[in-house]
Protein backbone atom coordinates (compact mmCIF):
# COMPACT_ATOMS: atom_id res chain seq x y z
CA UNK A 1 0.00 0.00 0.00
CA UNK A 2 2.75 2.16 1.14
CA UNK A 3 4.33 1.86 -2.24
CA UNK A 4 1.15 2.71 -4.16
CA UNK A 5 0.26 6.12 -2.78
CA UNK A 6 3.77 7.29 -2.11
CA UNK A 7 4.68 6.46 -6.01
CA UNK A 8 1.25 7.88 -6.68
CA UNK A 9 1.44 11.27 -4.82
CA UNK A 10 5.13 12.00 -5.99
CA UNK A 11 3.52 11.92 -9.90
CA UNK A 12 0.64 13.99 -8.48
CA UNK A 13 3.02 16.52 -6.71
CA UNK A 14 5.61 17.02 -9.83
CA UNK A 15 2.24 17.78 -12.10
CA UNK A 16 1.08 20.78 -9.76
CA UNK A 17 4.86 21.63 -9.51
CA UNK A 18 5.25 22.15 -13.01
CA UNK A 19 2.86 24.97 -14.00
CA UNK A 20 4.73 25.54 -17.04
CA UNK A 21 4.24 22.10 -18.17
CA UNK A 22 0.17 22.28 -17.66
CA UNK A 23 0.23 25.02 -19.62
CA UNK A 24 2.40 24.20 -22.23
CA UNK A 25 0.35 20.99 -22.37
CA UNK A 26 -2.86 22.79 -23.16
CA UNK A 27 -0.80 24.63 -26.28
CA UNK A 28 -1.47 21.86 -28.92
CA UNK A 29 -5.16 21.22 -27.99
CA UNK A 30 -5.93 24.77 -28.30
CA UNK A 31 -4.24 24.85 -31.70
CA UNK A 32 -6.52 21.76 -33.14
CA UNK A 33 -9.14 22.87 -32.05
CA UNK A 34 -9.07 26.44 -33.68
CA UNK A 35 -7.17 25.20 -37.09
CA UNK A 36 -9.29 22.30 -37.21
CA UNK A 37 -12.44 23.04 -35.67
CA UNK A 38 -12.39 26.35 -37.15
CA UNK A 39 -10.74 25.73 -40.54
CA UNK A 40 -12.53 22.73 -41.37
CA UNK A 41 -15.28 23.09 -40.07
CA UNK A 42 -17.34 24.73 -42.67
CA UNK A 43 -16.45 21.80 -45.31
CA UNK A 44 -17.55 19.43 -42.32
CA UNK A 45 -20.83 21.52 -42.41
CA UNK A 46 -21.29 21.59 -45.85
CA UNK A 47 -20.89 17.45 -45.86
CA UNK A 48 -24.10 17.02 -44.26
CA UNK A 49 -21.91 16.57 -41.21
CA UNK A 50 -22.62 18.58 -38.30
CA UNK A 51 -21.02 20.66 -36.78
CA UNK A 52 -17.02 20.05 -36.49
CA UNK A 53 -15.48 21.95 -33.53
CA UNK A 54 -18.63 19.54 -31.43
CA UNK A 55 -17.50 16.60 -33.16
CA UNK A 56 -13.72 16.88 -32.48
CA UNK A 57 -13.83 18.44 -28.87
CA UNK A 58 -14.01 14.81 -27.56
CA UNK A 59 -10.97 13.86 -29.72
CA UNK A 60 -8.64 16.36 -28.55
CA UNK A 61 -10.07 15.73 -24.95
CA UNK A 62 -8.47 11.77 -25.96
CA UNK A 63 -5.45 13.15 -28.07
CA UNK A 64 -4.41 15.08 -24.86
CA UNK A 65 -4.88 11.91 -22.78
CA UNK A 66 -3.21 9.58 -24.80
CA UNK A 67 0.37 12.26 -25.06
CA UNK A 68 -0.15 13.10 -21.69
CA UNK A 69 -0.50 9.44 -19.98
CA UNK A 70 2.41 7.45 -22.51
CA UNK A 71 4.94 10.69 -21.49
CA UNK A 72 3.83 10.15 -18.14
CA UNK A 73 4.37 6.34 -18.91
CA UNK A 74 8.11 7.08 -20.16
CA UNK A 75 9.15 9.00 -16.90
CA UNK A 76 10.75 6.19 -15.60
CA UNK A 77 13.67 5.97 -18.67
CA UNK A 78 14.58 9.45 -16.88
CA UNK A 79 14.25 7.70 -13.40
CA UNK A 80 16.25 5.03 -14.72
CA UNK A 81 18.63 7.76 -16.39
CA UNK A 82 18.74 9.80 -13.34
CA UNK A 83 18.99 6.69 -11.41
CA UNK A 84 16.16 7.72 -8.95
CA UNK A 85 14.64 3.93 -10.18
CA UNK A 86 17.47 2.47 -8.03
CA UNK A 87 15.81 3.95 -4.90
CA UNK A 88 12.80 2.37 -5.42
CA UNK A 89 14.04 -0.95 -6.68
CA UNK A 90 15.61 -1.54 -3.19
CA UNK A 91 13.14 -0.57 -0.95
CA UNK A 92 11.27 -3.36 0.57
CA UNK A 93 8.02 -2.83 -1.15
CA UNK A 94 6.96 -4.96 -4.18
CA UNK A 95 7.44 -3.92 -7.53
CA UNK A 96 3.60 -4.64 -8.23
CA UNK A 97 3.08 -1.92 -6.31
CA UNK A 98 5.52 0.49 -7.41
CA UNK A 99 4.52 -0.27 -11.02
CA UNK A 100 0.49 0.39 -9.78
CA UNK A 101 1.43 3.49 -7.92
CA UNK A 102 3.58 5.08 -11.04
CA UNK A 103 0.50 4.12 -13.52
CA UNK A 104 -1.87 5.38 -11.30
CA UNK A 105 -0.42 8.90 -10.58
CA UNK A 106 0.90 9.25 -14.46
CA UNK A 107 -2.77 8.80 -14.88
CA UNK A 108 -4.27 10.70 -12.26
CA UNK A 109 -2.36 13.02 -13.89
CA UNK A 110 -3.49 12.63 -17.25
CA UNK A 111 -6.90 12.92 -16.42
CA UNK A 112 -6.95 15.93 -14.69
CA UNK A 113 -4.83 17.12 -17.75
CA UNK A 114 -8.17 16.08 -20.18
CA UNK A 115 -10.38 17.83 -18.13
CA UNK A 116 -8.61 21.10 -18.47
CA UNK A 117 -9.11 20.46 -21.99
CA UNK A 118 -12.22 19.95 -21.28
CA UNK A 119 -13.04 23.26 -19.95
CA UNK A 120 -10.91 24.52 -22.77
CA UNK A 121 -13.19 23.51 -25.54
CA UNK A 122 -16.34 24.90 -23.70
CA UNK A 123 -14.29 28.03 -23.75
CA UNK A 124 -13.57 28.21 -27.36
CA UNK A 125 -17.34 27.18 -28.21
CA UNK A 126 -18.30 23.67 -27.00
CA UNK A 127 -21.23 22.86 -25.53
CA UNK A 128 -22.03 19.31 -24.14
CA UNK A 129 -25.22 17.43 -24.51
CA UNK A 130 -25.86 17.86 -20.56
CA UNK A 131 -24.42 18.84 -17.82
CA UNK A 132 -24.91 15.14 -16.37
CA UNK A 133 -23.01 14.04 -18.93
CA UNK A 134 -19.68 15.28 -17.94
CA UNK A 135 -19.54 13.17 -14.75
CA UNK A 136 -19.31 9.80 -16.95
CA UNK A 137 -17.38 11.32 -19.50
CA UNK A 138 -14.75 12.11 -16.43
CA UNK A 139 -14.97 8.22 -15.63
CA UNK A 140 -14.29 7.69 -19.32
CA UNK A 141 -11.19 9.94 -19.52
CA UNK A 142 -9.92 8.20 -16.37
CA UNK A 143 -10.29 4.77 -18.07
CA UNK A 144 -8.10 5.98 -21.32
CA UNK A 145 -5.44 7.68 -19.17
CA UNK A 146 -5.20 4.19 -17.05
CA UNK A 147 -4.71 2.39 -20.59
CA UNK A 148 -2.32 4.99 -21.65
CA UNK A 149 -0.01 5.31 -18.58
CA UNK A 150 -0.33 1.33 -18.51
CA UNK A 151 1.16 0.95 -22.44
CA UNK A 152 3.47 3.73 -21.41
CA UNK A 153 5.02 1.60 -18.98
CA UNK A 154 4.86 -1.31 -20.88
CA UNK A 155 7.35 0.69 -23.44
CA UNK A 156 9.51 2.38 -21.01
CA UNK A 157 10.47 -1.08 -19.48
CA UNK A 158 11.12 -2.08 -22.67
CA UNK A 159 13.27 1.26 -23.31
CA UNK A 160 16.75 1.69 -21.86
CA UNK A 161 17.25 5.48 -23.03
CA UNK A 162 15.32 8.13 -24.38
CA UNK A 163 16.54 7.51 -27.97
CA UNK A 164 14.05 5.03 -28.51
CA UNK A 165 11.30 8.09 -27.94
CA UNK A 166 10.88 9.95 -31.48
CA UNK A 167 10.08 6.16 -32.94
CA UNK A 168 7.64 5.53 -29.67
CA UNK A 169 5.94 9.01 -30.76
CA UNK A 170 5.74 8.40 -34.54
CA UNK A 171 4.92 4.81 -34.66
CA UNK A 172 2.83 4.28 -31.86
CA UNK A 173 1.52 7.47 -30.32
CA UNK A 174 0.91 9.00 -33.40
CA UNK A 175 -0.75 5.96 -35.26
CA UNK A 176 -3.03 4.71 -32.40
CA UNK A 177 -4.25 8.85 -32.65
CA UNK A 178 -4.53 9.86 -36.13
CA UNK A 179 -6.31 6.14 -36.71
CA UNK A 180 -8.67 6.38 -34.15
CA UNK A 181 -11.29 8.26 -34.94
CA UNK A 182 -10.71 11.27 -32.77
CA UNK A 183 -10.69 13.84 -36.02
CA UNK A 184 -13.28 11.98 -38.57
CA UNK A 185 -16.49 9.97 -38.01
CA UNK A 186 -16.01 6.37 -38.50
CA UNK A 187 -19.12 5.49 -40.13
CA UNK A 188 -18.25 6.40 -43.58
CA UNK A 189 -14.76 5.34 -43.97
CA UNK A 190 -13.51 2.87 -46.12
CA UNK A 191 -13.83 -0.44 -44.67
CA UNK A 192 -10.04 -1.47 -44.22
CA UNK A 193 -9.62 2.02 -42.36
CA UNK A 194 -12.65 0.86 -40.27
CA UNK A 195 -10.95 -2.04 -39.43
CA UNK A 196 -7.57 -0.75 -38.13
CA UNK A 197 -9.42 1.91 -36.00
CA UNK A 198 -11.30 -1.59 -35.07
CA UNK A 199 -8.20 -2.45 -33.11
CA UNK A 200 -7.10 0.89 -31.78
CA UNK A 201 -8.35 0.51 -28.20
CA UNK A 202 -8.14 5.04 -28.49
CA UNK A 203 -11.04 4.58 -30.93
CA UNK A 204 -13.47 2.92 -27.82
CA UNK A 205 -12.35 5.88 -25.83
CA UNK A 206 -13.61 8.52 -27.64
CA UNK A 207 -16.50 6.76 -28.79
CA UNK A 208 -17.84 6.77 -25.35
CA UNK A 209 -16.67 10.45 -24.98
CA UNK A 210 -18.56 11.89 -27.66
CA UNK A 211 -21.30 9.29 -26.37
CA UNK A 212 -21.41 11.01 -23.20
CA UNK A 213 -20.70 14.44 -24.65
CA UNK A 214 -22.70 14.95 -27.76
CA UNK A 215 -24.71 11.68 -27.74
CA UNK A 216 -23.51 10.25 -30.79
CA UNK A 217 -21.30 7.37 -31.35
CA UNK A 218 -20.76 4.45 -33.92
CA UNK A 219 -19.84 1.70 -31.70
CA UNK A 220 -22.54 0.79 -28.53
CA UNK A 221 -21.11 1.85 -24.52
CA UNK A 222 -21.18 -1.37 -23.37
CA UNK A 223 -18.70 -2.36 -26.46
CA UNK A 224 -16.72 0.88 -25.24
CA UNK A 225 -16.32 0.54 -21.62
CA UNK A 226 -15.76 -3.60 -21.78
CA UNK A 227 -12.04 -2.39 -24.44
CA UNK A 228 -11.19 0.20 -22.08
CA UNK A 229 -11.57 -2.10 -18.94
CA UNK A 230 -10.24 -5.37 -20.61
CA UNK A 231 -6.83 -3.50 -22.43
CA UNK A 232 -6.02 -1.95 -18.84
CA UNK A 233 -5.72 -5.61 -17.64
CA UNK A 234 -4.03 -6.20 -20.39
CA UNK A 235 -1.36 -3.36 -20.34
CA UNK A 236 -1.05 -3.75 -16.28
CA UNK A 237 -0.32 -7.48 -16.75
CA UNK A 238 2.17 -6.96 -19.38
CA UNK A 239 3.78 -3.89 -17.51
CA UNK A 240 4.01 -5.73 -14.34
CA UNK A 241 5.67 -8.32 -16.08
CA UNK A 242 8.24 -6.56 -18.13
CA UNK A 243 8.76 -3.77 -14.89
CA UNK A 244 9.88 -6.61 -12.80
CA UNK A 245 12.32 -7.86 -14.99
CA UNK A 246 13.97 -3.99 -15.45
CA UNK A 247 17.50 -4.87 -14.14
CA UNK A 248 19.62 -1.39 -13.41
CA UNK B 1 32.88 -14.66 13.94
CA UNK B 2 29.18 -13.47 13.35
CA UNK B 3 28.57 -12.87 10.10
CA UNK B 4 26.16 -10.44 8.99
CA UNK B 5 27.31 -11.06 5.04
CA UNK B 6 28.14 -14.71 3.61
CA UNK B 7 29.02 -15.04 -0.10
CA UNK B 8 30.04 -18.21 -1.86
CA UNK B 9 30.99 -18.90 -5.79
CA UNK B 10 29.39 -15.31 -6.73
CA UNK B 11 29.11 -15.06 -10.33
CA UNK B 12 27.42 -12.86 -12.84
CA UNK B 13 28.27 -12.91 -16.24
CA UNK B 14 26.56 -9.97 -18.42
CA UNK B 15 25.81 -11.85 -22.46
CA UNK B 16 28.58 -13.28 -23.85
CA UNK B 17 31.43 -11.37 -22.08
CA UNK B 18 34.08 -12.56 -19.88
CA UNK B 19 32.21 -12.67 -16.39
CA UNK B 20 32.14 -9.45 -14.63
CA UNK B 21 32.34 -11.59 -11.35
CA UNK B 22 33.78 -14.43 -11.20
CA UNK B 23 32.98 -17.03 -8.38
CA UNK B 24 33.98 -14.92 -5.22
CA UNK B 25 33.16 -15.87 -1.92
CA UNK B 26 33.71 -13.92 1.61
CA UNK B 27 32.20 -13.09 5.09
CA UNK B 28 31.65 -9.30 6.07
CA UNK B 29 31.75 -9.51 10.33
CA UNK B 30 29.03 -7.82 12.10
CA UNK B 31 29.77 -4.61 13.04
CA UNK B 32 32.61 -4.07 11.02
CA UNK B 33 34.24 -2.24 8.18
CA UNK B 34 34.95 -3.99 5.14
CA UNK B 35 36.82 -2.13 1.96
CA UNK B 36 36.24 -3.60 -1.35
CA UNK B 37 38.94 -1.88 -3.55
CA UNK B 38 39.84 -2.31 -6.83
CA UNK B 39 40.60 -0.53 -10.51
CA UNK B 40 37.65 0.61 -12.85
CA UNK B 41 35.22 -2.53 -14.39
CA UNK B 42 36.71 -4.86 -11.21
CA UNK B 43 33.52 -5.93 -10.75
CA UNK B 44 33.06 -4.10 -7.67
CA UNK B 45 29.43 -2.22 -8.46
CA UNK B 46 27.63 -5.51 -9.88
CA UNK B 47 28.95 -7.10 -6.66
CA UNK B 48 26.98 -4.08 -4.81
CA UNK B 49 24.03 -4.76 -7.14
CA UNK B 50 23.99 -8.83 -6.48
CA UNK B 51 23.95 -8.45 -2.84
CA UNK B 52 21.50 -5.08 -3.06
CA UNK B 53 19.02 -7.25 -4.52
CA UNK B 54 19.23 -5.06 -7.62
CA UNK B 55 21.11 -7.65 -10.10
CA UNK B 56 20.53 -11.67 -10.34
CA UNK B 57 23.55 -13.73 -9.76
CA UNK B 58 24.57 -15.93 -12.41
CA UNK B 59 25.62 -18.45 -10.03
CA UNK B 60 26.31 -18.52 -6.32
CA UNK B 61 24.43 -17.71 -3.18
CA UNK B 62 24.11 -15.10 -0.75
CA UNK B 63 23.06 -14.34 2.90
CA UNK B 64 22.78 -10.75 3.93
CA UNK B 65 21.33 -10.73 7.74
CA UNK B 66 20.02 -14.49 7.44
CA UNK B 67 18.04 -14.05 4.35
CA UNK B 68 18.77 -14.74 0.88
CA UNK B 69 18.18 -11.66 -1.73
CA UNK B 70 16.96 -14.29 -4.15
CA UNK B 71 14.28 -16.17 -2.29
CA UNK B 72 13.44 -12.98 0.28
CA UNK B 73 14.05 -9.90 -1.28
CA UNK B 74 12.07 -7.64 1.09
CA UNK B 75 13.63 -8.87 4.31
CA UNK B 76 16.86 -7.90 3.15
CA UNK B 77 16.21 -4.67 1.81
CA UNK B 78 15.19 -4.05 4.92
CA UNK B 79 18.19 -4.84 6.28
CA UNK B 80 20.73 -2.39 4.45
CA UNK B 81 20.61 1.12 3.17
CA UNK B 82 22.95 1.54 0.29
CA UNK B 83 24.72 5.01 -1.31
CA UNK B 84 24.79 4.32 -5.46
CA UNK B 85 27.84 5.04 -7.45
CA UNK B 86 25.68 7.31 -9.37
CA UNK B 87 23.39 9.98 -8.12
CA UNK B 88 19.81 8.58 -6.91
CA UNK B 89 17.81 11.09 -5.91
CA UNK B 90 14.79 13.06 -7.25
CA UNK B 91 15.90 16.06 -8.24
CA UNK B 92 12.49 17.82 -8.64
CA UNK B 93 11.47 16.86 -5.16
CA UNK B 94 13.41 19.09 -2.19
CA UNK B 95 16.07 16.59 0.44
CA UNK B 96 13.28 16.36 3.27
CA UNK B 97 10.89 15.46 0.37
CA UNK B 98 13.29 13.13 -0.56
CA UNK B 99 13.90 11.37 2.59
CA UNK B 100 9.98 11.54 3.50
CA UNK B 101 9.28 9.73 0.21
CA UNK B 102 12.27 6.91 1.32
CA UNK B 103 10.32 6.81 5.13
CA UNK B 104 7.31 6.13 4.03
CA UNK B 105 8.60 3.35 1.38
CA UNK B 106 10.34 1.95 3.98
CA UNK B 107 7.22 2.28 6.51
CA UNK B 108 8.81 3.93 8.78
CA UNK B 109 5.86 5.44 11.42
CA UNK B 110 5.62 8.97 11.03
CA UNK B 111 6.31 10.17 14.47
CA UNK B 112 10.03 8.21 14.04
CA UNK B 113 10.20 8.93 10.60
CA UNK B 114 10.09 13.12 11.01
CA UNK B 115 12.29 12.73 14.50
CA UNK B 116 14.78 10.45 12.36
CA UNK B 117 14.61 13.02 9.43
CA UNK B 118 15.25 16.37 11.80
CA UNK B 119 18.48 14.06 13.41
CA UNK B 120 19.90 12.42 9.82
CA UNK B 121 19.53 16.55 8.57
CA UNK B 122 21.98 17.96 11.19
CA UNK B 123 23.94 14.90 11.27
CA UNK B 124 25.06 15.66 7.42
CA UNK B 125 24.79 19.60 8.23
CA UNK B 126 21.60 20.03 5.97
CA UNK B 127 19.30 21.57 8.27
CA UNK B 128 18.88 24.84 6.83
CA UNK B 129 18.98 23.66 2.85
CA UNK B 130 15.81 21.13 3.78
CA UNK B 131 13.08 22.96 1.69
CA UNK B 132 15.67 23.25 -1.32
CA UNK B 133 15.15 21.13 -4.27
CA UNK B 134 17.46 18.92 -4.96
CA UNK B 135 18.71 19.63 -8.49
CA UNK B 136 20.00 23.20 -6.70
CA UNK B 137 22.36 21.21 -4.25
CA UNK B 138 25.71 20.83 -5.42
CA UNK B 139 27.84 17.19 -5.57
CA UNK B 140 28.95 16.95 -2.23
CA UNK B 141 25.32 18.22 -0.79
CA UNK B 142 23.57 15.45 -2.73
CA UNK B 143 26.18 13.08 -1.29
CA UNK B 144 25.32 13.57 2.43
CA UNK B 145 22.08 13.84 1.70
CA UNK B 146 22.09 9.90 -0.02
CA UNK B 147 23.74 9.10 2.76
CA UNK B 148 21.44 10.54 5.38
CA UNK B 149 18.65 8.71 3.02
CA UNK B 150 20.20 5.48 3.76
CA UNK B 151 20.64 5.63 6.94
CA UNK B 152 17.48 6.89 7.84
CA UNK B 153 15.41 3.06 8.28
CA UNK B 154 18.32 2.24 11.10
CA UNK B 155 19.68 -0.55 8.37
CA UNK B 156 22.55 -2.94 9.80
CA UNK B 157 24.33 -2.90 7.11
CA UNK B 158 25.41 0.15 5.03
CA UNK B 159 26.56 0.10 1.64
CA UNK B 160 28.64 2.74 -0.12
CA UNK B 161 29.80 2.22 -3.74
CA UNK B 162 32.33 4.91 -4.18
CA UNK B 163 30.78 7.52 -2.04
CA UNK B 164 33.59 9.78 -2.07
CA UNK B 165 33.74 9.61 -5.71
CA UNK B 166 33.86 13.94 -6.65
CA UNK B 167 34.26 15.06 -3.58
CA UNK B 168 36.87 16.92 -1.79
CA UNK B 169 39.32 15.88 0.17
CA UNK B 170 37.79 18.15 3.36
CA UNK B 171 34.15 16.59 2.92
CA UNK B 172 36.23 13.38 2.18
CA UNK B 173 37.36 13.19 5.89
CA UNK B 174 34.07 14.37 7.13
CA UNK B 175 32.24 11.62 5.63
CA UNK B 176 34.64 9.30 6.65
CA UNK B 177 34.48 10.43 10.13
CA UNK B 178 30.14 10.02 10.08
CA UNK B 179 30.52 6.68 8.96
CA UNK B 180 33.51 5.98 11.76
CA UNK B 181 31.06 7.49 14.63
CA UNK B 182 28.17 5.69 13.04
CA UNK B 183 30.22 2.39 13.09
CA UNK B 184 30.93 2.76 16.24
CA UNK B 185 27.71 4.17 18.39
CA UNK B 186 25.16 2.21 16.16
CA UNK B 187 27.45 -0.56 15.20
CA UNK B 188 26.59 -0.44 11.89
CA UNK B 189 27.83 -2.83 9.74
CA UNK B 190 29.98 -0.80 6.76
CA UNK B 191 30.03 -2.44 3.03
CA UNK B 192 32.37 0.33 0.25
CA UNK B 193 34.13 0.40 -2.32
CA UNK B 194 36.90 2.52 -3.76
CA UNK B 195 40.06 2.79 -5.48
CA UNK B 196 41.10 4.79 -3.03
CA UNK B 197 43.68 3.16 -1.75
CA UNK B 198 44.54 5.61 1.59
CA UNK B 199 40.93 5.47 2.06
CA UNK B 200 40.86 1.81 2.21
CA UNK B 201 44.03 1.58 4.58
CA UNK B 202 42.89 4.19 6.89
CA UNK B 203 39.11 3.17 7.30
CA UNK B 204 38.50 -0.35 6.82
CA UNK B 205 39.77 -2.79 9.21
CA UNK B 206 39.15 -5.68 6.69
CA UNK B 207 40.14 -5.19 2.84
CA UNK B 208 39.41 -7.24 -0.57
CA UNK B 209 41.04 -6.44 -3.91
CA UNK B 210 38.89 -7.20 -6.57
CA UNK B 211 40.30 -7.50 -9.78
CA UNK B 212 38.98 -8.38 -13.32
CA UNK B 213 35.97 -9.86 -11.22
CA UNK B 214 38.20 -12.18 -8.87
CA UNK B 215 39.39 -11.35 -5.50
CA UNK B 216 43.18 -11.04 -5.55
CA UNK B 217 43.75 -10.95 -2.14
CA UNK B 218 42.38 -9.98 1.59
CA UNK B 219 43.48 -9.00 5.24
CA UNK B 220 43.67 -5.75 7.09
CA UNK B 221 45.45 -3.20 5.48
CA UNK B 222 48.85 -4.32 7.32
CA UNK B 223 48.33 -7.57 6.70
CA UNK B 224 47.72 -7.36 3.10
CA UNK B 225 51.37 -4.60 2.85
CA UNK B 226 53.26 -7.33 5.16
CA UNK B 227 51.97 -10.11 2.99
CA UNK B 228 53.66 -8.24 0.18
CA UNK B 229 56.67 -7.34 1.78
CA UNK B 230 55.63 -3.10 0.85
CA UNK B 231 55.56 -0.24 2.47
CA UNK B 232 52.13 1.11 0.98
CA UNK B 233 48.94 0.12 0.15
CA UNK B 234 49.73 1.05 -3.61
CA UNK B 235 52.64 -1.13 -3.93
CA UNK B 236 50.74 -3.85 -2.44
CA UNK B 237 48.62 -3.86 -4.72
CA UNK B 238 50.55 -3.41 -7.86
CA UNK B 239 52.36 -6.69 -6.45
CA UNK B 240 48.90 -8.07 -6.54
CA UNK B 241 47.33 -7.19 -9.63
CA UNK B 242 50.44 -6.76 -11.87
CA UNK B 243 48.99 -3.12 -12.77
CA UNK B 244 48.57 0.13 -11.20
CA UNK B 245 45.43 1.25 -9.65
CA UNK B 246 44.39 3.21 -12.55
CA UNK B 247 45.34 7.12 -11.78
CA UNK B 248 42.27 9.82 -11.53
CA UNK B 249 41.74 11.80 -14.72
CA UNK B 250 40.17 15.18 -15.37
CA UNK B 251 37.95 16.29 -12.88
CA UNK B 252 35.24 14.09 -11.13
CA UNK B 253 32.48 15.56 -13.26
CA UNK B 254 34.49 14.22 -16.46
CA UNK B 255 35.24 11.08 -14.58
CA UNK B 256 31.32 10.34 -13.66
CA UNK B 257 29.94 11.39 -17.29
CA UNK B 258 33.22 8.73 -19.03
CA UNK B 259 32.25 6.28 -16.81
CA UNK B 260 27.98 6.83 -17.47
CA UNK B 261 28.97 6.82 -20.91
CA UNK B 262 31.60 3.83 -20.36
CA UNK B 263 28.35 1.83 -18.83
CA UNK B 264 25.82 2.86 -21.29
CA UNK B 265 28.08 1.60 -24.29
CA UNK B 266 29.02 -1.38 -22.65
CA UNK B 267 25.33 -2.08 -22.13
CA UNK B 268 24.47 -1.96 -25.80
N1 LIG C 1 24.50 -3.96 -17.13
C1 LIG C 1 25.66 -4.37 -17.65
N2 LIG C 1 25.69 -4.97 -18.86
C2 LIG C 1 26.85 -5.41 -19.41
N3 LIG C 1 28.04 -5.29 -18.82
C3 LIG C 1 28.09 -4.71 -17.60
C4 LIG C 1 26.90 -4.20 -16.96
N4 LIG C 1 27.26 -3.66 -15.77
C5 LIG C 1 28.59 -3.82 -15.68
N5 LIG C 1 29.09 -4.44 -16.77
C6 LIG C 1 30.51 -4.80 -17.00
O1 LIG C 1 30.96 -5.54 -15.90
C7 LIG C 1 32.28 -5.19 -15.54
C8 LIG C 1 32.33 -4.77 -14.10
O2 LIG C 1 31.61 -3.55 -13.94
P1 LIG C 1 31.40 -2.87 -12.53
O3 LIG C 1 30.49 -1.71 -12.75
O4 LIG C 1 31.00 -3.87 -11.54
O5 LIG C 1 32.87 -2.33 -12.21
P2 LIG C 1 33.37 -1.45 -10.99
O6 LIG C 1 34.39 -2.24 -10.28
O7 LIG C 1 32.23 -0.97 -10.20
O8 LIG C 1 34.10 -0.26 -11.75
P3 LIG C 1 34.09 1.32 -11.46
O9 LIG C 1 35.24 1.58 -10.57
O10 LIG C 1 34.31 1.90 -12.81
O11 LIG C 1 32.78 1.68 -10.89
C9 LIG C 1 32.69 -4.10 -16.52
O12 LIG C 1 33.44 -4.70 -17.53
C10 LIG C 1 31.38 -3.58 -17.05
O13 LIG C 1 31.53 -3.11 -18.37
MG1 LIG D 1 31.42 0.82 -9.81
Amino acid sequence: MNGISVMWLREVKRFFRSKSRIVGSLGQPLLFLVALGYGLGPVFQQAGQGNYLEFIAPGIIGMSIIFTSIFNGMQVIWDRQFGFLKETMVAPVSRLSIMFGRTLGGATVAALQGALVLVLTMLVGFRPISWTGIIPALVVMLLIALLFSALGMVVASLLRDMQGFQLIMNFLVMPLFFLSGALFPLNNVPPALLLVARFDPLSYGVDALRLFLLGQGVFNITLDIAVLVGMIGVFLALGSYFFSRIEV
Amino acid sequence: MDAIITVEHLTKTFGEGPAAVQDISFTVARGSIVAFLGPNGAGKSTTIKMLTTLLRPTAGTIRIAGHDPATNPDAVRHAFGIVFQDPSLDEDLTAFENLEFHGVLYGVPKETRRARITELLALVELSDRKDDFVRNFSGGMKRRLEIARGLLHHPQILFLDEPTLGLDPQTRNHLWSYVEKLNREEGITVFFTTHYMEEADRVAQHIAIIDHGRIVAEGSGAALKKQTKSNSLEDAFLMLTGNEIRAEAGNSLDRMRNMRSMHRGARR
